[in-house]
C-alpha cells in the first residue's frame, strides 16, 4: 500500500481529478499549501511599488492505493498536471502501513477499494 | 435663530455617517495588516469610539469650542455639556440644536484619532496607545480644532478649511510620521520581509464605507441642508472619483489596474478635497482629485523607498492629501460660491493661498512637534512598544487575547 503526495498547480486540479476519476479513483484528498521550489517567487503590486511572495500557492493531493496501481495513476497525475514550465509540482510515493475505513472497521486494500466497487455494492443494496 | 427642521435632520444624519467612517476605517485599515494584527488593528479604531467619545462630551468639545481664550483654546464654558442644549448655539451652526453640532463635531474627534493609528499598527502597546490617545486629544487636537474652527487665530487669519483637511488630514497625517518615528520600523520592515494584505475584499468594504460617510463630513459641513451642501456634495464625489480613476491608471502604467491602488486613490482625493468642498466650484472636483492622486502616488512611493515604517501610509495618504488639499483651497476657492470663503489664487487672490500656507505649516509643525513630546512621555512611563515576542505572535493575541479567524470545524 502505497500513499502518492502530489503538489500541482492550482488550476491543474480539475483535469488531474477527472482522468483519476475515469480510471476509476475518486478517492482522494486535497489541502491548500504554500512552498518554493525553482519556480522561486513572483512579485505582487502594492498600493504603490510591488512586494516579494516567495512561497507561492499550490495544491497538495493525497492518495492512497495498492502498490500495483501506482504506476497508472502517477501516469494520470503527470499528464494532466504538466505544463512543461517550470513549477509544475512534485510527485512523492510514501509506503503506508495500514488503512482503516472509519465506518466499517475494514483494513488493508479493502479500506482504499477502487470506488467504481463501491458504486456497485451501493446499486445491489 | 429658530430650529430648521431640514438642516437639523440633515446634520443628526451626517453626524451617523461621519460615525460609520470610524468602523469603515478599521475595515480598511484591518484588511491591509498581516492576519495575526486585524483584530489588533481594527480595535484602534473602534476603541476611540469608546474613549474620544467619552473625552470629547466630558472637556474635549469645550476645549475646541467653547469661547475662547487668547485665540489658543476654548475655555470651560461647556465641559460636561453644560451650555450645550436643544437650543442653537448662536455662533456655530445656528439652525440646529447645539447638541447636533456637538456630537457632529465628536465623530470628527473620533475618526482623526483613529487615522493615525495606521502608522503604528503590528507594534504599539494597547495601553499605550489609549494613553497616548487620550493626551493627543487634549493637547493637540482641540487646541487645532479650536484655532481652525472655534474662532481661534487660524480663523482670524483667514485660513479656509470647510471639513478637515487642516484638523483631520494634515492633523492625523503629521502626527502618524511622528509617530511611526519614535516607534521605529516593524520586526521584519528593514529586512523586506513580505508583509502582505491579508484581506482587500475588506479593504475595498471599507473605503466604500468611508466614501460613503464622506458626505457627511463634506456635505455636513455646510451646517444647511441648502445648496451649499449639494455643492460640497458634487464636489467630494468628483474629487474622490478623479483621484480613483487617476490612481487606477497609475497603477495600470506601473503593471496592472489594482483594486488596491483604486481605493487608495479613492480616499486620497477625498481626504484633499475635504478643506474645498464648500468653497469651491464643483466641477473643481477633478483638478482636486488628480493632483491628489499624483502627490499621494509619488509620496506613497517615496516613503516605500525610505526606512520610515508609516505602515499603513498615513501620512503619504491623508497627510498629502491634506496639504494638496489646503492649498488647492487657496488656488480654486470662489466667493461666488461661498461668500462665507475667499478667491483663491484662479480669481486673482493669490494672498489667500499664502494663508493656507501658513495654515499647512503651523498645524503640521505643530502636530508633529507635539506628537514627538506626547509619545515621549508615553514611552518613558507605560513603553510604547511591545515586547518582541508579543510582535512575532501578533498583536490579536498578545493584546486582546483573541483571533481573528479561529476555528477547525463546524
Amino acid at each position: 500500500m502505497k500513499k502518492i503526495e502530489a503538489i500541482i498547480r492550482e488550476e491543474r486540479l480539475e483535469p488531474v481529478k477527472q482522468a483519476l476519476e475515469a480510471g476509476g479513483y475518486f478517492a482522494m484528498t486535497v489541502t491548500e499549501v504554500s512552498g518554493r521550489g525553482e519556480q522561486r517567487g513572483l512579485t505582487l503590486p502594492w498600493r504603490v511599488g510591488e512586494y516579494r511572495v516567495d512561497l507561492l500557492p499550490k495544491l497538495k493531493l493525497e492518495i492512497v492505493v495498492q502498490d500495483k496501481e501506482v504506476d497508472t495513476i502517477v501516469k494520470a497525475i503527470i499528464d494532466n498536471a504538466r505544463t512543461g514550465e517550470i513549477g509544475d509540482g512534485k510527485i512523492f510515493i510514501i509506503p503506508v502501513e495500514n488503512a482503516i475505513r472509519v465506518r466499517t472497521n475494514e483494513d488493508g486494500d479493502k479500506a482504499i477499494n477502487k470506488v467504481t466497487n463501491n458504486k456497485e455494492e451501493a446499486k445491489t443494496k | 435663530m429658530p430650529i430648521n427642521s431640514g438642516d437639523t435632520a440633515w446634520i443628526l444624519v451626517s453626524a451617523a455617517l461621519v460615525m460609520l467612517m470610524t468602523p469603515g476605517l478599521a475595515l480598511f485599515y484591518g484588511g491591509m495588516v498581516r492576519r495575526k494584527n486585524v483584530l489588533s488593528t481594527m480595535m484602534m479604531s473602534f476603541a476611540m469610539l469608546g474613549l474620544v467619545g467619552l473625552l470629547w462630551v466630558l472637556y474635549g468639545y469645550s476645549l475646541s469650542f467653547a469661547p475662547d481664550m487668547s485665540g489658543i483654546i476654548g475655555g470651560f464654558d461647556f465641559m460636561g455639556l453644560r451650555n450645550v442644549g436643544q437650543e442653537p448655539s448662536s455662533v456655530y451652526a445656528t439652525t440646529v440644536p447645539h447638541l447636533a453640532f456637538m456630537i457632529y463635531q465628536a465623530m470628527f474627534a473620533i475618526i482623526t484619532v483613529a487615522l493615525f493609528t495606521g502608522a503604528v499598527v503590528d507594534r504599539i502597546k494597547f495601553g499605550a496607545l489609549l494613553a497616548f490617545s487620550a493626551l493627543w486629544l487634549t493637547f493637540i487636537y482641540t487646541p487645532v480644532a479650536h484655532w481652525v474652527w472655534g474662532g481661534g487665530w487660524l480663523a482670524k487669519l483667514g485660513v479656509l478649511d470647510f471639513a478637515g483637511g487642516v484638523v483631520v488630514h494634515i492633523n492625523a497625517g503629521m502626527s502618524a510620521l511622528a509617530l511611526a518615528l519614535l516607534l521605529g520600523p516593524r520586526k521584519g520592515f528593514v529586512e523586506k520581509e513580505p508583509m502582505e494584505a491579508h484581506d482587500i475584499p475588506m479593504v475595498m468594504l471599507g473605503a466604500g464605507l468611508l466614501w460613503f460617510g464622506w458626505f457627511g463630513f463634506n456635505a455636513g459641513s455646510a451646517f444647511t441642508a441648502g445648496g451649499l451642501a449639494s455643492s460640497a456634495f458634487v464636489a467630494t464625489n468628483t474629487a474622490g472619483a478623479a483621484a480613483a480613476f487617476t490612481w487606477m491608471l497609475l497603477s495600470w502604467i506601473y503593471r496592472r489596474p489594482t483594486a488596491l491602488g483604486t481605493v487608495t486613490g479613492a480616499v486620497i482625493g477625498l481626504a484633499a478635497v475635504t478643506p474645498a468642498a464648500g468653497f469651491i466650484s464643483p466641477i473643481m472636483g477633478i483638478p482636486i482629485g488628480i493632483g491628489a492622486a499624483l502627490v499621494g502616488y509619488y509620496a506613497m512611493l517615496f516613503r516605500s523607498k525610505s526606512r520610515v515604517d508609516d505602515s499603513l501610509d498615513v501620512m503619504a495618504a491623508h497627510g498629502m492629501g491634506g496639504i494638496w488639499g489646503v492649498l488647492a483651497t487657496g488656488i480654486f476657492a470662489s466667493v461666488a460660491v461661498n461668500a462665507a470663503g475667499a478667491d483663491g489664487l484662479i480669481f486673482g487672490n493669490g494672498a489667500q493661498l499664502l494663508k493656507q500656507m501658513a495654515g499647512v505649516v503651523a498645524v503640521g509643525g505643530f502636530s508633529f512637534i507635539g506628537t514627538l513630546i506626547l509619545g515621549k512621555l508615553v514611552d518613558a512611563t507605560i513603553g510604547l512598544r511591545v515586547t518582541r515576542t508579543e510582535e512575532n505572535l501578533g498583536l490579536d493575541i498578545s493584546q486582546h487575547g483573541e483571533r481573528a479567524y479561529g476555528g477547525l470545524g463546524r
